[in-house]
Parts: structure tokens; C-alpha cells; sequence
């Protein structure tokens, strides 16, 4: 057992409104600046929708992460490390600035500077790249709120692998939003993809950084990470990435997505895991079997044995303290409501979501008799608006059987407390049913619900 | 499943890899697959640097943001760099979620303005007017005054720079040049055709009191009208002051917490109220189940339980048919005690209405009773004493706490819902019956007809009478779910359902019921019959007034929390009372001649068993009898300057009262009103700041750029033919074109109002000032402080006044000199002028239905003295009048003369001049502590002292809510450490004390101080003549109005040459409401970069458009030049188009017009209802921004297609 330390983030999407606060923080703290307009550290996604950049998630067509080969060996997808190096100079999987989008700003000066004139002043789109007029024809959320659903429908790599027939109409129409940053992965494909060695995992927290002396813009990391995360400064000609915002976690701040997240859905904590068993976990067979493995692989930081052995590998006792203490557990392995995002891109991801569920009851058609009890909100999750196995594609490489638990779990919580909201007593067989204690339930209510900021962080 | 020899690759490239180990200074994880690096971490230094600053301020974001969100503001080498949001609220309790933190992605992306290329860093001009000007002053010695005559005097000087308007041509001027020019226009505005004539619009001043107060204190220091918003935007909820006599009064959002039946319908609490859609997240893990009703799959629907998608505007249709299911199983059929308490008690459920001619007619009053039932105390206000049965005796009697009880000697001490012994009657035995009629609308027409039913009734004297409660069981009976299925498209069962759940929730939670409601219900014509059906659910189930429960009403809605102090300062009632206030919705559709384009006379709208009140009237023939008879303001008030009035008047030698009501009375003398069009009665100049009119608000966009501004527009309207036009008011051949001689803006960013002023000020933003903060959304006040100094020449909103108001005094002092004005002040709410009109009985002294008596039957006519030359002076310090008259706010007078002294120690004294001695206010900190020295919600010493005076006419025991915090004064440096918890007030009617969240009428509920109504309950019945007159007595269903049958749009559905008609919507914009505008970058790269219009993919394949098609959309009003985005989350027949899309930003020449692309207001116009201008009645009586008429515009339809995707753009 090696102990190690890593900082890792909960996204409660039941509880995201999409209102890219975090984008635009994150933006403005980081790349608001040239060579970076295109790139969002932290981006928020429409699900269903094409993502950004568009159609990341097809692994088929951009090659990104990691999988097994033939001797079951863990090799990057678009080839060995030897093929990368003997093809550094041709890099064809790597997304285009169409892509991700042509950054674009106005000729605001002319509504100020305009002379006497027929019309009224106004400022037309001027692409970034080119410096000429332009027509907008796609940006970083061109799919927000399923605006111009034909196509994000048409191109959602996930609803493609979704068997179930998902219709495109007003009566059955649902999204939820999927805000992603860096996955501060414990198996980085990127790090693993560079020809320089430029890209490094933090050896203290895990944070994934790229050095900007070393990197060569050879770009293999932009096509080696699978969630399309690292990006290439056009102006400095290196791979940029989000940082956790070490400056800030560095000085005891959440990071700047996560401050700033006002749906207070955001968790921030230290896990720790055991570094000898990551390769074997992330070289599991069976896709869907990885959300355990990568689950397994974190430590259970209140064993004894894995305190002293945190001890013996050199982490500090209040990092160890703050890892007993970390929501990041708690919701992974005490609750195990967080999930992984695509782990069968077998990086093992480190930023986790908790699954939407609502709405639950679908009442817009037929006679709308047919909804649930006020008082009995959890039985009901078959007829979520929400595909659970679009859920299950995203989270747990198709297993809806977890999905299915977490939502139930989620479902209960919201019965159980309904009576002790209405002054009733509490239903002990609510909770148990979804296999936890009142206690647990209570608090699991309290860390979702109540979501103090000393206890989100 | 565990490999027996896990690795990466191959042996081969392990090796490889390896070597790596030698030359790195990391370390090579032991499986080969991560580099780790411990220290050393130079290359990162960029990141760090990056995040670096030197200082971090408190801030906000001002104006239209209800979020009142406090920020954190990096600097870093005097440059604003970004914001975060802070997070040091206090905690809401240890056992509900915190408020941090507060902000949105629009108020992240805020900073970008600083230093963005449509920053106005100068002053600007329009060229060709600053040419003329400049001639001018040459020509008349140097006089600016003679110089800005000579411009707008001569009509082909003014016809040049008023036609260029809009069209480029600014130029840069100083701040000398610039206020000069602006206060030579009021000053000869003001000699030549009266104070009333100047007008300033500035909306919404909680978010940012100082910057509101600033333009507002000169405007009224002058004699000048300020403008209404909240009746304007259509925010106002009208229900509000007829069923609580209250403006609008709601929930704090940590009050969601306490609901556990939500429903969020027309109110897509995500988007509008980003900050605190999270309580509504995190409750539903308490438990709460979330219903919402949208016509749209909307950002809302992702969170709730059950979406029941309505017809748009068809949602009173659903909430009757609710409260029909609740009035019969909750009431009839089970008579839950919970709700018939709660109905006896705190609703005019029980009192007693005459039936007249078969028809509900006025409620009993203490004037029915025969002296012997009525002792000598309730002759005193009788005819305000309304009356109900008591179950003891079936005797009528008359309970404490109307508005009878309100004024006068007799009601002191009873002024309160305590019924004693007296056990009201809600349902009659039903010994006797009577038939009566009731008005009922077409579903789909809006066509007046009328139903009868038998209702039980009794004999009180000569008056056969039934219960409120008896005609809402009849009014409702036939609103079955069964009935609004087809209307709404909501399945019976699931209306009934719902509604039984609502219901039940309530009583087992003792009202715990909640429905948030917004603009989607709200902006509709008939919005208030909407909201009366949803009041109705919230009071029939006993959700008012109880935390958890009740309406919330979540647009365009604030709460200055220290009302008192903005309200006096804001309003220079310091110097000089009364102010004058305008109705702007009246206003714009007069001076924007909007009323030459109706199709359709003032009764079309009224019911059938109506009386014929509105018979033969225009829509602006009733805006002129309700100025007359006093009920709504009118200014410009009268077609003569009111200054000579005066003038007039004392060469007369009589008081100059006397003076107009003769000139009135013998036709010498007329309203304004009644001749918009004459050139002495037209608005002369307009100042708006922290405001975008002609790029947002401006419901008519395109009527405004004709008429008010005469310059290029894209009205297609026909004027009305010639046997609809108005009866009293005058109609002018020529319609004019550019009435307005200075448009005057102050803003910080171009937008369509800047690009359309003659003069623009470069204003500071909101981190480069010092200002106050707060919301209805949470209980804290907070502050706004500079992260730079205003840099460039823009200056604070404050001082550019200041400086406005010095040049002015300047100009003012030797040619206008000290002046007498009369000022027409409306009949007031909340003060014994609510009883002008007893019973709602119209009296219009013109038609010889009375005497004109001011301030009874016709405005109040009070003499006003204006120093101008000290305008200066007044402006920066306070006034005198508060020392000798107080400081009054919903009727309650508080003695401020220890918070004047302590301002005056804490700001200083003014030395010389018109203000020698008073307290400063010479700089905007001045301001904020004024504002919080002076107001009961910041100053607990005036709480107290508040609740004790309100004691002594309620008789019951209230200054306890605020005595634990009698000795705190929150400071503005309190504010600048921390967001502030406010302390509980009679300003308000929520208690806060102890902690608690905030919650409307507890105060009434718990302490039983009555509502500011009639019968001092809920009102469900109003028995005005023209409530009665529209069929609105009573809850009732009008659908959307027909837009084809009043001014001859094709039917939603067509599809024609021209393209699919549509319902148009304009809902508000995830990315530019609020705290942000449409044109930042940010919010345009996170969006289509441009204007939008949403719509279903079956409406798109209809005219062949494909999402990023260019469209044009046109109907009457105007053209619009958008993109499409084509969604299934969109319903058939309806499009939005979000709110505030400037045409500044990629917008293309029209195909249609030739012109550039309009706003998303270009479609719409102002259509009044004339229910809105009733005034001198009880609860419907006038206050600023508390009742008016709406600017709806939910009710257009509008034609789009798609155009030549080959778009230019000059």
C-alpha cells in the first residue's frame, strides 16, 4: 500500500441550475486573456447535447483516454507510447478551432466613434482568430438549454449509445446540465500521452499541472485526455489546463468554480487511495465494473491501518485529519451517491457527480391522474423524464444499476424527511429500504440539503 | 477481475518511459503511468501571478437585480481584474441553508464593463445640436439659456438634430460644456413651460438608493416629474393593492425553506432568481414537492415533481378551477377549520354585500344600519365601516379594523382584527334565496356575457345582502377542472388533483403552502384577474402570513428596506411636499401617441351586466377622468405653466386653489391630459440614468422613436378611424413627430437610450461608488464601495447631479429666481383620502356629478414654493421640513429630530448658504447613512417608536418585535464589514424578530393589525363602480386579448405568404437580465451572440426555418431581425423572445423596413386597462409605484418568416 493524497471534487447535478456562474468566474480568474479565448477551464453542458468541444465524448472519433489491449494491458487508445513518439509530429485526432468554436468580440467602438449616419450605429461580430466580420455559427454553449435540440440530439454521443427510444417532443422533453472542469485524474491520460514529460501530477494533492517551461506544444495531451480538458494557448504555443486552482486550495480557498457555484452544489475534499492498486483498478476488464474498482481504490481514511501507513508515506496528520473529515468521502464511499464521469475511459476521474432526479412524475399528457402521492416521492424513479440509462452511459459506463441506487437513495431522503418536515414521525423503513440507516439518512439530508460552506470544502 | 500482470503497453515502452526518471526532476510513478512532482514548482508561476491582487472590495450590482448580491472585487495594480462573490451572510440557523453565496453568472461577468470598448468615458453630444448650440451662444452674448432657445425654438434647427437622433454623430464635449447645456434647457423648459414638463426616469431604487436618489432629488427640487417603474415594467402586480391594499409584499427566498407544497408557476426561479434557486433545490430534500405550470419546458421544470404545461396566458383559467375544488371539498363539503378560521378572521370572506338589481353591489357599510344597531362612535367614516353577521346573534355588526376605524377619534385603540366575541358568518342558512347575474368572458374571445344562478341571502334593513363567501361559492361554481381543460390544456383531473394537494398540504401544514409567481403570469393585460385567482389559493387555504406559505411574487418587485430615509431623501420631501410622481405608463401612452392607434373604445373591455361607465369613451378619455377627478396624477398636470398659474393667481389676489378650479370650472383652464398633442403639453426633457427606456423597457419602441423623439422608425400602425377617436380628449390632425427637446442620459455603457440621447455623461459603475443594497429576496442591507476610483471622466451618479444641480442654480438663481408652483397631488393611499369617494361611486365633477372640491373630488391643489437659484444648496444637504413635519411612510409619522442631530454630527453641517447649518449630503456616504439613520428597518430607536404610535391606533401590543434591537443603528461602515440584518419595523408587515425569515403579514396575522383594505381583511370582492363596471368584483377568467379582433392581426395559427403567426412572448433572458446587460461579452459568447427568437420546431417547419436562420418578425408595432433557435422545449404557436436584446449588437437592416432590425419591444405597444386608474378608494387609492397602470405586453401576436440569410448591415 502506497498512501497518497488527492483533491477531489462532488458535483451534485440534482442541484445545478446551469447557470454557468462557474464558467464565467473561472473565466475571468484564468483565461480571459489572448491565446485563450476558446478555452473554458470550467464549461457547463445541456445534456442532452453535443458537449463542448462538440462530440468529446466520441472516443471512437477523437481516440482520448485509455484501454485495454489485447494482453489486457493498459495502453493509451490512440496508440502506445512508442507510436506516439514515432508520429510526434502528426497529431490528426486533435479538435479544430470549429470544434470548440471561433472566438469572437464586437466592434463596440463604432456605437461611440459612429459619424453622422442613415442608421443607427451597431456592433457585428468580429472573429477573434481572423479579425473579420463574422456570422456566429456555434460557441461553448451553442446547445444550452437544448436550443436547436435536432442537432444536439442528433450528435449526443452518449444518447447515440443510449438503446432506449428517446423522443424529440415537447410533452416528453427534459435536460439537466453536466458543468465539467479537469478530472485531476489518478491515471492521467494526458501526462501520459506527453512526449516532454510536461505534464505532471502534483505528488501532495494530485492536482494535474502542466509546466510551462517544459512543454513543447507538441499538443498529444490535448489528444490523450478524453474529456477534451487540456487546451492549447494559440499565443504561447503550450498546453494550459485547469488547475484546481492550487494558488488558491495552496491558502486553504475552494477553488474559484466552486466559491462561486451558487447552487452550492459543489464539494471539495481530500481522498486517499492507494497508488499501487490505481493501474490494476484502472486495468479492470469489464467497463462496467470500473466505478467499483476506481471506488475501491480510495482509501477508508478513518482504518487505522491506513493512518499509519499515511503516516509512513508522509502525509501530514492534519491532511490525514482533513480526509476523515472530507465530504468527498462521505458522498463517495460513506453514502455512495458520487459517481465517476465516463470511467471507462479508465483515467480514474476525479471529479464526481451525483445524479440528477427530477423531475420525477410526468403528468403533462393523458389524464393526470396517474401522478404520485405528495407525501410518497421516491417510487416512481422508473418514470423519470430522464433516461436512466443516459445517466448510466455517463456515470457508470452503462451499469444502471448504480444510477438506479443513487436515485432511489435520493428519493428516499426527500420521503423520509417529508414527515419530519410535517411534524409526523419519521419512517424508519424509508431509509432502510434503500439499504442506510436513519442516521446516515439524516445526514446525508444535512451535507446535500443544508450544505454548509465549512462542510462543502 | 484483477489482472495478474497489470502495466501499460509493453516491456518495451516501460523501458522507455523509465528513463525518464533521470532527466526530469519529478518522479516517475513506480507503474510507470504519472509523473509526481514535489517543490520546485517555478514553471507554475504564472498561475500565481495570475491570481495575485493587492486589494479586495465590497461591491454590488445596482438598478434592475433583485439579487442585491454582495461581491468581492479583486484589484491588482489599481486595476478591477474580476469578482467573486462573498460569502460572509449571516447564517439564516443552524438548521436551513445559508445565503451564501449570492451572484449569478451576469453579475460575474460585471467587471468586463470596466474598461470594455462601450465604456463611455466622456461626456458626448450630438453634433449637430452642439454645433447650433455653440452658434447660438455666440449669437445671444454668451447666454446659454437664449442659446438653447435658440435651437429649440426655431423648428428647423430643432427638427435637424431631433431627425438625427440615433444615427451616429456623437461628439466628445466637457463636463462644463455639457451641464451647462442641460441646465440651460431646464432652465428655459421651466420659465417657458413649467417644472412639470421636465421628467426623470430612473427605476428600481433598492438595489442602489443613492445613485436612484440623486437624479430623483434634483428632479423634484426643480418641480420636475419622476416616473413610475414598477406599474410601467408591468412588474406590478395590481392584485397586490386590491386584495392587501399593499404594493407588494413578499417572502424572502430563505423562506422557500419553510414550504412543503411549492408551486412555481410563471416564475422560472433559475434564470430570474439565479441567487436563490438553490433554497428551492435543497428544499425539496426536506421533503417540499415542486409543482410548476409553464407553457414551456422551462429551466424550473428540471426540478420539479409534477409540470403542468398551460396555454400561455391561460393560467387564471387553472387557478380558478383550483380554487373552485377547494371552495367545494375544503369548505362545502368539509368544512376544514383551519381555512374557515383563518377565512373568519383575516378575509372579507363573511362581510356582507347588498344585492342591487340582481347584481352584487356594495358592501354594508355602519350608513345601513339603523342608528339603534349602530352606536354614536360608528357614525363617525360609516360609510368605511363595513359589516358582517354574527353567528350568536344574526345580528349585522360592525368589527374593529376597517378603514373607518383607520382615521378619526372614534376608531384610535381599535384599528385591529380582534372580533371579541363575535363569531362571523360565512355561510348563510339559506332560508331566503335571490337570483343574481354574474359577468362571465368568452374562453377564447374575451366576449362579455353573463350567468344566473340562485344564492342564498338575507334582509338586513331595507338591503337584501349576502356574504362575500356566498357570492365566491357561486362565482367559482362554475370553473370546474372540467371547465378550464380545453382552455388550458390541462388535464381536469390533474387540476383537481393538484389543487387538492395544495389544499391538504395547508391544512396539515397550518399553511405551508407556497406559489411563487412572476412575469410569465404577471405581464399579461389582464394579469390581475390571474393573480386574484392565485390569491385566492394562497388565502383560502390560509397560507398568508404564515412562514412557508402565500404568494411570492418575484418580478420586478424590491423592498428598500429602509424605505423611510430613501423615500424622504429621494423625494426631497425635506425641502418641499408634495412631490410630483407620474404614472409613466399614462404618461408614454399619451406623449408617445400611442393612443392615436387604438381600434377599440374603453368599454370593449367592460362586462355585460355592466353599467355603461366607460360608454363611449377612449382609452385616453378615461386616463382623463381619472386625472381630474384626482384618482391617478397627470403631469404636465395643466395646458398652462403652472409657475404663471401661480403668478396668475396672486395678481388675482386669490389663493391659487381658487384660481384653477375656476379656470377649470369656466374652460379657461384645461388638463393636459386632454389635448396631448398641443405643443404646450408635450414632455419637454427627459433624464434617464440607470436605465435603458429605448433599448428595453420602451413597450411601443417604435412609437417612442416617432413621436417622442421624431426620428426614423418602423411604426406600420393606422391611426384610429375617425368614430373611434377620443370624446373629451383632442384629437390633432398632424400627429407630431419629436416632442422631446433634450433626451439626457447618464450611463456607463452604449446602449439605444445613449445612442438616442443629445447629451450622454459618462457615469461611474457600480465598483466605483459608494451606495446601499437591498432586496425582498434576503433581510440584509449592504454596500456598494469603490474598487477605483471613476476613471476616465465619469463621474458617480451623485456627483453628476450635484454637479448638474450647481450649474442649474447657477443659470436659475437670476432668471428664474424664487417661484410659487401648484402642484395637482392625487388622492393618497393611506391617508383619510382613501375615503373621498365613499362606496367607489364615480363622481366627475365636469359631467356636473358633483362640485369639484380639490382633494375630494379632484387632485389636492397645493401651493409650492421653488428657490432656484438654491437648488444647489437643497440638493446637497437635508431639508428642514423633516425636523417640523417628520418623516411619514404608510401612514405612520415618525419624530426624527435625534437621528437629524446625529446626522449632523456624523456628516457634518452644511455652512452658508440655503442650507446653513443642516446635515451634509454632499457626498454619496452622506446619503447612505442618512437613509439608514433615518428609517425604522436600520434604526431601532424609530421601530420602536414607529410600532408605538401604530399602537395607539391598533390597541394591541407590537413594539415588542423591535425592542430587542431598540438600541442599534446600523452605520454604513456596518455595512461596508458585513451584510446587515435588518430590524422588524412597521414599515413592513413581515417580523423578523428574533431571527426568523421574512415572511408577509405575519404582523397582521400574529399581532392581528389589519390589511391597508376596505374591510381591513383580504379582499376578495371589490365593489368599486369600475370594478363592477369590468365584471372584476369578483375573481374571474379573461383570456389573452384578441389581438385580431381589436386591431386586426391574423389568428395564431395562420400561415400565410407573410409567414406563421404566433403568440409573442418576451420572457426574461438567462443572460442579460438584471445585474447584466445583453451587450457583454461574456454572456454573448455563452449564448448565440445576438438576437434570438425561440421557437418549436413545428412553427419553424412552417415557414422552412432551420436553427441560426435569420427570421424577421413584423406585426403593427414594428419589425425585429433576429436568429432563430429552433427547440422542442418551445410549444406550438408561441415564440420567445427574451427581454432587453439591444439592436446595438449584430443586428442587420430589415428586409422590411430598410431600417435596422428593432428590439424585442419593437412588437409590442401600451394598452391600459382602465380598472388600473382607479384612485380615491380605499385600498385603490394612489401611491407611487403601488397602483397604476401596467405596460403590459404579453397579449401581441406577431407574423414571422424567414428572410435572405444574405444580411447587411449599412
Amino acid at each position: 500500500m502506497k498512501v497518497m493524497a488527492q483533491m477531489a471534487m462532488v458535483m451534485n447535478l440534482d442541484k445545478c441550475i446551469g447557470c454557468h456562474t462557474c464558467s464565467v468566474t473561472c473565466k475571468q480568474a484564468w483565461t480571459n486573456r489572448t491565446g485563450t479565448e476558446y478555452v473554458w477551464f470550467n464549461n457547463v453542458e445541456t445534456r442532452p447535447g453535443q458537449g463542448y468541444p462538440r462530440r468529446y465524448e466520441d472516443q471512437q472519433e477523437w481516440q482520448g483516454g485509455w484501454t485495454l489491449n489485447r494482453r489486457g494491458r493498459l495502453k493509451l487508445r490512440a496508440g502506445g507510447r512508442l507510436k506516439k513518439l514515432a508520429t510526434i509530429f502528426s497529431n490528426p485526432k486533435l479538435p479544430s478551432i470549429q470544434d470548440y468554436y471561433e472566438p469572437w468580440t464586437y466592434d463596440y467602438a463604432t456605437l461611440t466613434d459612429a459619424p453622422a449616419q442613415e442608421h443607427t450605429p451597431v456592433a457585428r461580430p468580429k472573429s477573434l482568430i481572423s479579425g473579420k466580420d463574422t456570422k456566429i455559427t456555434w460557441s461553448a454553449n451553442w446547445d444550452d438549454n437544448l436550443g436547436g435540440s435536432e442537432a444536439s440530439f442528433r450528435h449526443d454521443p452518449v444518447l447515440q449509445k443510449v438503446s432506449t427510444d428517446v423522443k424529440r417532443s415537447f410533452e416528453d422533453a427534459f435536460m439537466f446540465y453536466l458543468p465539467r472542469i479537469c478530472e485531476h485524474c489518478l491515471n492521467p491520460s494526458c501526462a501520459a500521452s506527453c512526449p516532454s514529460g510536461a505534464i505532471y501530477k502534483r505528488a501532495e494533492d494530485g492536482i494535474v499541472l502542466v509546466d510551462q517551461d517544459r512543454c513543447r506544444g507538441w499538443r498529444m495531451c490535448v489528444s490523450g485526455c478524453p474529456y477534451k480538458k487540456v487546451y492549447f494557448n494559440h499565443r504561447t504555443g503550450k498546453a494550459e489546463k485547469c488547475t484546481f486552482c492550487f494558488p488558491r486550495v495552496e491558502v486553504g480557498l475552494p477553488t474559484v468554480c466552486s466559491e462561486t457555484c451558487v447552487g452550492r452544489l459543489r464539494y471539495i475534499g481530500l481522498v486517499l487511495y492507494d497508488a499501487d492498486r490505481v493501474l490494476e483498478a484502472a486495468s479492470t476488464p469489464d467497463d462496467e465494473d470500473l466505478y467499483e474498482a476506481q471506488r475501491s481504490v480510495l482509501l477508508d481514511p478513518n482504518d487505522p491501518e491506513v493512518v499509519r501507513a499515511a503516516e509512513r508515506d508522509g502525509i501530514p496528520h492534519d491532511w490525514v485529519v482533513a480526509a476523515q473529515r472530507s465530504p468527498i468521502h462521505a458522498l463517495i464511499n460513506e453514502y455512495r451517491v458520487a459517481l465517476p464521469l465516463h470511467p471507462e475511459y479508465r483515467t480514474m476521474p476525479m471529479v464526481w457527480y451525483i445524479p440528477p432526479l427530477s423531475p420525477v412524475v410526468d403528468v403533462v399528457r393523458d389524464t393526470g391522474e396517474d401522478a404520485e402521492d405528495p407525501d410518497n416521492l421516491f417510487a416512481a424513479i422508473d418514470a423519470l423524464r430522464i433516461p436512466i440509462e443516459y445517466l448510466a452511459e455517463l456515470f457508470t459506463a452503462g451499469d444502471v444499476a448504480p444510477v438506479d441506487r443513487v436515485l432511489k437513495q435520493l428519493a428516499a431522503m426527500r420521503a423520509y424527511m417529508r414527515d419530519i418536515n410535517l411534524g409526523r414521525d419519521p419512517d424508519g423503513s424509508i431509509p432502510a429500504a434503500v439499504g442506510m440507516t436513519e442516521e446516515q439518512m439524516y445526514d446525508m439530508y444535512r451535507l446535500l440539503a443544508l450544505a454548509k460552506y465549512d462542510e462543502r470544502y | 477481475m484483477t489482472l495478474q500482470d497489470p502495466g501499460l503497453d509493453s516491456p518495451l515502452v516501460d523501458a522507455l518511459v523509465r528513463t525518464r526518471r533521470y532527466f526530469t526532476r519529478g518522479e516517475v510513478s513506480p507503474d510507470l503511468r504519472s509523473l509526481t512532482k514535489r517543490g520546485g514548482r517555478e514553471a507554475d508561476d504564472f498561475y500565481r501571478d495570475r491570481w495575485s491582487h493587492d486589494k479586495v472590495v465590497r461591491s454590488t450590482h445596482g438598478v434592475n437585480c433583485t439579487g442585491s448580491c454582495s461581491w468581492k472585487v479583486y484589484v491588482k495594480d489599481g486595476i478591477i481584474t474580476w469578482e467573486t462573490q462573498q460569502t460572509d451572510y449571516p447564517s439564516a440557523g443552524p438548521d436551513r441553508p445559508d445565503y451564501e453565496p449570492r451572484g449569478c453568472p451576469r453579475g460575474a461577468a460585471f467587471s468586463w464593463y470596466t474598461y470594455s470598448p462601450t465604456r463611455i468615458r466622456y461626456p458626448y453630444v450630438r453634433g449637430t445640436l452642439l454645433q447650433m448650440y455653440r452658434e447660438g451662444k455666440a449669437q445671444h452674448g454668451g447666454d446659454p439659456v437664449k442659446a438653447w432657445a435658440h435651437v429649440v425654438d426655431h423648428p428647423g434647427r430643432a427638427k435637424a438634430y431631433k431627425s438625427a437622433r440615433g444615427k451616429g454623430g456623437l461628439v466628445r464635449a466637457s463636463w462644463d460644456e455639457a451641464t451647462e447645456m442641460i441646465a440651460a434647457a431646464y432652465v428655459h423648459t421651466i420659465a417657458k413651460w413649467g417644472p412639470d414638463r421636465v421628467a426623470g426616469f430612473s427605476p428600481i431604487p433598492a438595489m442602489s438608493m443613492v445613485s436612484h436618489a440623486s437624479g430623483a432629488r434634483f428632479t423634484h427640487l426643480v418641480g420636475g416629474s419622476m416616473l413610475s417603474f414598477y406599474d410601467w415594467y408591468a412588474d406590478l402586480p395590481v392584485a397586490s393593492p386590491q386584495v392587501f391594499g399593499d404594493q407588494t409584499d413578499v417572502p424572502e427566498s430563505g423562506d422557500w425553506w419553510d414550504a412543503s407544497y411549492l408551486v412555481m408557476w410563471g416564475s422560472n426561479v433559475p434564470v430570474t432568481r439565479t441567487p436563490d434557486a438553490h433554497w428551492m433545490a435543497e428544499a425539496r430534500y426536506r421533503g417540499q414537492k415542486v409543482v410548476v405550470v409553464s407553457p414551456d419546458y422551462a429551466d424550473n421544470v428540471k426540478f420539479a415533481d409534477e409540470w403542468l404545461a398551460v396555454r400561455p396566458g391561460t393560467d387564471g383559467a387553472l387557478a380558478l378551477a383550483m380554487g373552485q375544488v377547494i371552495l367545494e371539498e375544503f369548505y362545502a363539503e368539509r368544512a376544514t377549520p383551519y381555512f374557515l378560521d383563518y377565512a373568519r378572521k383575516y378575509t372579507d370572506l363573511p362581510f356582507l354585500v347588498r344585492i342591487e338589481d340582481g347584481k352584487p353591489g356594495k358592501f354594508l357599510t355602519a350608513e345601513d344600519l339603523a342608528v339603534s344597531t349602530s352606536s354614536i362612535e360608528e357614525q363617525e367614516n360609516a360609510a368605511f365601516k363595513t359589516v358582517l353577521l354574527d353567528a350568536r346573534t344574526g345580528q349585522p355588526v360592525v368589527p374593529n379594523g376597517t378603514l373607518g376605524h383607520r382615521f378619526g377619534e372614534s376608531g384610535a385603540g381599535r384599528w385591529n382584527l380582534d372580533l371579541g366575541d363575535v363569531e362571523p358568518v360565512l355561510a348563510l342558512d339559506g332560508t331566503e334565496q335571490a337570483t343574481v347575474t354574474l359577468p362571465l368572458f368568452g374562453e377564447v374571445d374575451g366576449s362579455p356575457g353573463e350567468a344566473t344562478t340562485e344564492i342564498p341571502v338575507r334582509r338586513v334593513g331595507e338591503h337584501v345582502v349576502t356574504t362575500v363567501y356566498e357570492l365566491m361559492r357561486a362565482r367559482y361554481a362554475g370553473y370546474t377542472p372540467e371547465w378550464q381543460e380545453p382552455i388550458t390544456g390541462v388535464p381536469a383531473q390533474a387540476a383537481r388533483r393538484i389543487a387538492r394537494e395544495f389544499a391538504r398540504n395547508a391544512e396539515e401544514s397550518k399553511g405551508r403552502s407556497m406559489i411563487l409567481m412572476g412575469a410569465g403570469t404577471n405581464h399579461w393585460f389582464h394579469s390581475d384577474t390571474i393573480y386574484r385567482a392565485f390569491l385566492a389559493l394562497t388565502t383560502l387555504t390560509g397560507c398568508q402570513g404564515v412562514n412557508g406559505g402565500g404568494w411570492a411574487h418575484y418580478v420586478g418587485q424590491e423592498k428598500v428596506r429602509p424605505v423611510t430615509g430613501h423615500l424622504h431623501l429621494a423625494n426631497a420631501l425635506d425641502w418641499s411636499r408634495p412631490p410630483r410622481n407620474m404614472i409613466q405608463t399614462a404618461y408614454w401612452y399619451l406623449n408617445t401617441d400611442q393612443f392615436r392607434y387604438d381600434h377599440f373604445s374603453a368599454d370593449t373591455l367592460s362586462a355585460a351586466t355592466a353599467g355603461g361607465q366607460l360608454a363611449g369613451l377612449s382609452t385616453a378619455d378615461v386616463l382623463a377622468k381619472s386625472a381630474r377627478m384626482g384618482w391617478m396624477p397627470s403631469y404636465p398636470t395643466f395646458d398652462r405653466n403652472p409657475l404663471d398659474l401661480c403668478d396668475e393667481a396672486a395678481a388675482a389676489g386669490r389663493p391659487v386653489a381658487e384660481h384653477v378650479v375656476a379656470g377649470l370650472e369656466d374652460g379657461s383652464l384645461r388638463f393636459a391630459g386632454e389635448n396631448p398633442d398641443a405643443p404646450e403639453n408635450h414632455p419637454r426633457v427627459l433624464a434617464v440614468w440607470r436605465a435603458n427606456l429605448l433599448g428595453s423597457s420602451a413597450k411601443g419602441n417604435e412609437y417612442f422613436l416617432k413621436h417622442l423623439l421624431g426620428t426614423t422608425s418602423s411604426v406600420r400602425a393606422t391611426e384610429t378611424p375617425e368614430d373611434r377617436r377620443p370624446r373629451d380628449v383632442d384629437w390633432v390632425e398632424e400627429a407630431p413627430e419629436g416632442k422631446l427637446d433634450l433626451l439626457l442620459s447618464l450611463d456607463f455603457r452604449q446602449t439605444s437610450t445613449t445612442i438616442y440621447s443629445d447629451v450622454v455623461l459618462p457615469a461611474a459603475t457600480w465598483y466605483e461608488k459608494h451606495d446601499l443594497s437591498t432586496t425582498d429576496m434576503h433581510p440584509f442591507v449592504h454596500s456598494f464601495n469603490p474598487a477605483i476610483a471613476p476613471p476616465w471622466q465619469t463621474r458617480t451618479d451623485w456627483d453628476a447631479w450635484q454637479a448638474i444641480a450647481r450649474k442649474f442654480s447657477e443659470l436659475a438663481g437670476p432668471r428664474l429666481g424664487v417661484r410659487r408652483d401648484v402642484v395637482a397631488a392625487p388622492l393618497t393611499h393611506d391617508t383619510p383620502e382613501a375615503m373621498a369617494n365613499p362606496h367607489g361611486r364615480v363622481r366627475d365633477w365636469k359631467l356636473g356629478e358633483c362640485e369639484p372640491v380639490p382633494g375630494r373630488t379632484m387632485p389636492r391643489l397645493v401651493e409650492v414654493e421653488r428657490d432656484y437659484g438654491a437648488v444647489a444648496d437643497k440638493y446637497a444637504a437635508v431639508g428642514p421640513l423633516l425636523d417640523t413635519l417628520g418623516a411619514t411612510t404608510k401612514g405612520i409619522t415618525y419624530d426624527v429630530s435625534a437621528s437629524l442631530d446625529e446626522l449632523r454630527a456624523r456628516n457634518g453641517a452644511v455652512r452658508g448658504g440655503a442650507a446653513d447649518g443642516r446635515p451634509s449630503l454632499e457626498r454619496d456616504v452622506h446619503v447612505c447613512e442618512s437613509i439608514l439613520a433615518l428609517s425604522g428597518t436600520t434604526n431601532g430607536h424609530l421601530a420602536v417608536q414607529g410600532f408605538k404610535t401604530l399602537e395607539r391606533r391598533t390597541g394591541t401590543r407590537l413594539h415588542d418585535l423591535a425592542a430587542e434591537h431598540e438600541g442599534k443603528q446600523i452605520t454604513f461602515a456596518d455595512t461596508q464589514a458585513a451584510p446587515q440584518p435588518v430590524i422588524t419595523s412597521p414599515e413592513w408587515s413581515g417580523s423578523e424578530t428574533g431571527g426568523r425569515r421574512y415572511s408577509p403579514f405575519t404582523i397582521n396575522v400574529e399581532r392581528l393589525k389589519p390589511w391597508h383594505t376596505l374591510t381591513g381583511r383580504q379582499s376578495f370582492y371589490l365593489d368599486h363602480d369600475w370594478m363592477t363596471e369590468l365584471g372584476e368584483g369578483l375573481p374571474v377568467y379573461r383570456p389573452p386579448l384578441n389581438m385580431g379582433a381589436l386591431f386586426g392581426e391574423p389568428e395564431v395559427g395562420d400561415v400565410g405568404e407573410l409567414g406563421v403567426t404566433v403568440r409573442y412572448l418576451t420572457p426574461h433572458n438567462k443572460w442579460s437580465i438584471h445585474s447584466e446587460y445583453q451587450d457583454n461579452l461574456f454572456m454573448l459568447s455563452l449564448s448565440r451572440g445576438g438576437q434570438t427568437i425561440w421557437m418549436s420546431e413545428a412553427d419553424a417547419a412552417k415557414v422552412g426555418v432551420a436553427d441560426n436562420d435569420w427570421i424577421e418578425a413584423v406585426n403593427r408595432n414594428g419589425v425585429v431581425v433576429a436568429r432563430a433557435i429552433v427547440s422542442h422545449r418551445m410549444p406550438e404557436g408561441t415564440v420567445y423572445m427574451h427581454h432587453a436584446q439591444d439592436r446595438l449588437i449584430d443586428v442587420p437592416l430589415s428586409e422590411t423596413s430598410g431600417t435596422r432590425g428593432g428590439i424585442h419591444n419593437s412588437l409590442t405597444r401600451l394598452l391600459i386597462k382602465p380598472s388600473h386608474l382607479i384612485g380615491g378608494y380605499a385600498q385603490l387609492s394612489f401611491a407611487f409605484n403601488y397602483l397604476g397602470p401596467t405596460g403590459n405586453q404579453r397579449d401581441e401576436v406577431t407574423v414571422i418568416r424567414k428572410r435572405s440569410q444574405e444580411v447587411t448591415y449599412s
